[in-house]
């Protein structure tokens, strides 16, 4: 065995190189020929047509959930149709409902760095029960400003975001644990941590000695789902990528690609590949919430954001936190070890047993699988070879169970169907490849246009996957649809993995770019998913419940419009008084307690998004008038048939005017 | 009459108590738009809807075409009817007591009436708020009225409409069945009575 390690060693490397090479010119060679759409509809089933269709009015099986990547939001598609059902705004305001421009809602991208309105969001992870997906709560890390939020699949909106202290690119997260005791977020980039709360101000020369990188711990409410950071392990100063829990035996563990083990500060894409083996984490966050638990846990200052909407008010709230709590891996033994694996891993996927630790490494000639029980064995037999800042590193053969052979190129995650089967996503040789994992071999291939990131089958990191369909998420489109200038819509793929051979059954183009994807079946969700909020429960400050208590008052320079809206008017629609430069808030409360009638409200020249209200809610544009004159609102959502009369006046005056405040409908005041 | 009659008399007082457990009638509506279905629940002492808003979205429905806006607030009966339906429970378990024959009939009797009363109120109403519509109303269609059907369907521009009775007006007619009922099972042995007074 150690002769094997050896060997690897030394052919890994060379191997991968090669095989890249080759790679980009098998890519090159596929997209050729214009005009005629893509060069080949290899491998699509004859009866894929009628595999997803979804005949008008009724509904697909599944719901998935895409990331958006660079977009900051979530997008809702059906399965096997491949309809877009809906965007779900999260890190990034969304001119389309408000979301971060309304005064409701901006507090949800509040940051100890300010207001930040964008961020990349990546992984997309379902909350759970027992194991399995629940529906209730979907999960997503903001990468570049570190942050999860939590969206509830009752309302399908963003709900709550924490931004993580002692991060920077939060992409190995968020990864709940089989009851969502924790979501856990690791850091991409390690920094030098000041250990006040902030990055430390040094020279990127002085990487290796001060930069760490750190693993949050989020403790979720078990009714709620509200979210606080329980406590962090301050981690070598690696770069983190992607986790996964484990499931059966193992899941009190967490597993953690790392990269970048060379700690190099500049250039990575070469600094990083260096070395032949980086590491495999294995954490038991069981055994380090008991160690947070009883004391091991140091404090030191913090400053980060806490935000939540409430569901009453619909207002959202930030909280700044102060303290976090830490732990150290030297301090608390058998809490952390290091597997090493070939360069420069991607995935880490555990198999429905909870025995197989699968490592796709994108430089990698293999797919190396290591064994849990092994991983047991090896801790009891100090199998180590070395630590790293007290951390064990196991030998290699001590926890390899088998390494897949010939899988192709750049192999970068891997999902499962619950029958004994592996799928992995190859992006250089633009593959999903199946394998088994009774003997670890190839037993089908199916090439995906053009270079698959990330797959997903429903439930396929979950302990019961249902091995049905399998998105494959390409990165490159190219040819696949009508060209639409220099920026393509990114490419999904559904395969058919029901049967022995894999079979194509549809592309989708999806919203900027997925990272990754969830999917549950639709009777999990659909049937908790509200219509309208109760207009009885909403308990906003300036709710108005009818249009009898709909009012214009003036507080110094702020004047507060309370604005009721219903089919197919709004109460005021005549508004005067109003000065330059006056601060005019317009609270409008959705009067509606019907299914599907939301009411938009703009305003001329407001420096902000419309905000789309929901039946039952009330929500506020802020609006600052530059300049005396006579501006039209409006109802911004065909909501019936007299939608387009649904608008009306607001007239400013110079600043100083004697012109009273008055508000009216139709021709007479609103009575009181 | 017999013990058994009696208790059938009370049965028959207390079906009436189905009025305050459901409806006494339902409008049901469906248009392309509203897949789901709108419903309209007329009880005994109020006006409701399948759902909490029902009426509120009734109301908006029907200001495009000038009808007037319903509240329960706005029925007289609404508050009267309750008491009604009291006095012939009380009543109906008193006659059960006392054991009565011609009381049973001037019950029922009255009972039918008071139904019939009611069932011409509703129409009375529907009539009114179909045809009684404001003039200034953004959707006119000449010559058009929206009376809703008493009972069965109707078709109003683009709602389907089928108006049924609910469980509440089952109650009324198990009362009134029940009470029949017990007048003819009654009569048997006071005839035989009587033909004997005859005789003598």
């Amino acid at each position: 065995m150690k002769s094997l390690f050896k060997t690897f060693k030394k052919a890994a490397p060379a191997a991968a190189f090669t095989l890249a090479l080759a790679g980009g010119a098998v890519l090159q060679g596929c997209s050729g020929g214009p005009g005629e759409g893509s060069a080949t509809a290899a491998g699509v089933a004859s009866d894929a047509a009628q595999a997803v269709y979804v005949a008008p009015g009724k509904h697909d099986e599944y719901y998935s959930f895409l990331s958006g990547g660079f977009n900051g939001q979530m997008s809702v598609y059906g399965l096997p149709s491949g309809r877009l059902l809906k965007i779900i705004p999260v890190f990034t305001q969304h001119g389309e409902n408000g979301y971060g421009y309304n005064e409701e809602s901006k507090a949800m991208l509040m940051t100890s760095h300010g207001f930040v309105p964008w961020d990349d969001l990546h992984h997309p992870k379902l909350s759970r029960t027992d194991g399995m997906t629940d529906g209730r709560w979907l999960f997503a890390n903001g990468n570049n400003t570190p942050r999860v939020a939590r969206v509830d699949l009752t309302t399908f909106e963003t709900v709550e975001i924490m931004e993580i202290p002692n991060s920077a690119g939060n992409h190995c997260s968020p990864y709940p644990t089989d009851n969502n005791e924790y979501v856990i977020a690791g850091t991409r980039f390690s920094v030098p941590l000041d250990m006040k709360g902030a990055t430390a101000d040094v020279s990127m020369n002085e990487y290796a000695d001060k930069f760490r990188g750190s693993i949050s711990f989020i403790k979720v409410d078990q009714e709620k789902g509200d979210m606080e950071l329980d406590f962090q392990i301050l981690v070598p100063g690696f770069d983190y990528d992607l986790a996964n829990g484990g499931k059966g035996p193992s899941s009190d563990w967490v597993f953690f690609t790392t990269y970048n083990t060379e700690q190099a500060g500049t250039l990575k894409e070469l600094g990083a590949s260096q070395n032949d083996r980086d590491y495999l984490a294995a954490v038991n966050w069981k055994l380090a919430a008991k160690y947070a638990a009883e004391g091991k846990a140091r404090e030191m200052p913090a400053n980060y954001y806490h935000n939540k909407m409430d569901k009453d008010t619909h207002i959202a709230k930030s909280t700044i936190k102060k303290t976090v709590r830490y732990l150290l891996p030297e301090e608390c033994p058998g809490m952390m070890y290091l597997i090493p694996a070939p360069k420069s891993p991607h995935g880490i996927d555990v198999d429905p047993s909870g025995e197989h630790m699968v490592v796709s490494g994108k430089l990698a000639a293999t797919i190396p699988v290591f064994s849990f029980s092994k991983m047991q064995e090896a801790i009891k037999n100090k199998s180590f070879d070395g630590e790293i800042n007290g951390i064990p590193v196991f030998k290699y053969e001590s926890v390899l169970k088998a390494e897949v052979p010939e899988p192709g190129l750049g192999p970068l995650h891997t999902e499962f169907d619950g029958k004994g089967n592996a799928y992995t996503s190859m992006f250089v040789s633009s593959e999903v490849v199946k394998w088994k994992l009774s003997d670890f071999t190839v037993v089908d291939r199916m090439p995906v246009y053009y270079s698959v990131g990330h797959l997903m089958i429903p439930g396929g990191d979950t302990k019961n996957p249902d091995g049905k369909y399998l998105v494959a998420m390409n990165k490159i489109t190219k040819d696949r649809y009508l060209p639409t200038g220099p920026e393509l819509a990114h490419s999904a793929q559904l395969i058919d993995i029901s049967g022995e051979k894999m079979r194509m059954l549809l592309d989708f183009p999806t919203v900027a770019e997925p990272h990754y994807a969830q999917a549950i079946k639709a009777d999990k969700v659909a049937p908790n998913s509200v219509k309208f909020y109760d207009l009885a429960k909403n308990t906003h400050p300036h709710a108005v419940k009818k249009e009898a208590d709909a009012s214009v008052t003036r507080q110094g320079n702020v004047v507060r419009v309370k604005m009721t809206a219903i089919r197919s008017h709004m109460t005021p629609d005549n508004i005067e008084g109003v000065q330059v430069g006056d601060t005019v808030l317009f609270h409008v409360t959705n009067l509606e307690q019907d299914w599907d009638v939301p009411h938009g409200f703009a305003v001329m020249g407001a420096n902000t998004a419309e905000t789309l209200i929901m039946p039952g809610a009330t929500q506020t544009l802020r609006w600052v008038p530059k300049k005396a004159g006579v501006f039209p609102f409006y109802c911004t959502d065909f909501c019936s048939a007299l939608h387009q009369e649904m608008q009306g006046y607001i007239r400013v005056s110079p600043k100083g005017s004697n012109v009273p405040i008055t508000f009216s409908t139709g021709k007479k005041k609103p009575s009181a | 009459m017999k013990a058994y009659q009696k208790v059938l008399m009370i049965i028959a007082a207390l079906s009436l108590g189905l009025l305050f457990l459901f409806p006494m009638w339902k409008i049901y509506l469906t248009a392309p738009q509203y897949p789901e279905g709108l419903e309209m629940h007329i009880w005994v002492n109020q006006i409701a809807g399948n759902t909490a808003g029902a009426i509120q979205n009734f109301n908006i429905l029907n200001h495009y075409i000038g009808m007037e806006p319903i509240h329960a607030d706005s029925f007289a009966e609404l508050k009267i009817m309750p008491y009604i339906v009291i006095f012939f429970m009380v009543t109906g378990v008193l006659i059960a007591f006392i054991g009565k024959r011609k009381l049973v009939l001037s019950w029922t009797v009255l009972l039918m009436i008071a139904g019939a009363v009611g069932i011409l109120d509703f129409y009375l109403w529907l009539e009114k708020f179909g045809t009684n519509l404001d003039p200034t109303a953004p959707i006119k269609v000449p010559g058009m009225t929206y009376v809703p059907p008493l009972l069965g369907h109707k078709t109003l521009l683009n709602f389907e409409a089928l108006s049924l009775p609910a469980w509440g007006s089952f109650g009324i007619f198990l009362a009134i069945t029940i009470s029949a009922l017990v007048y003819f099972l009654s009569r048997k042995k006071e005839a035989k009575h009587n033909a004997k007074k005859v005789m003598v």
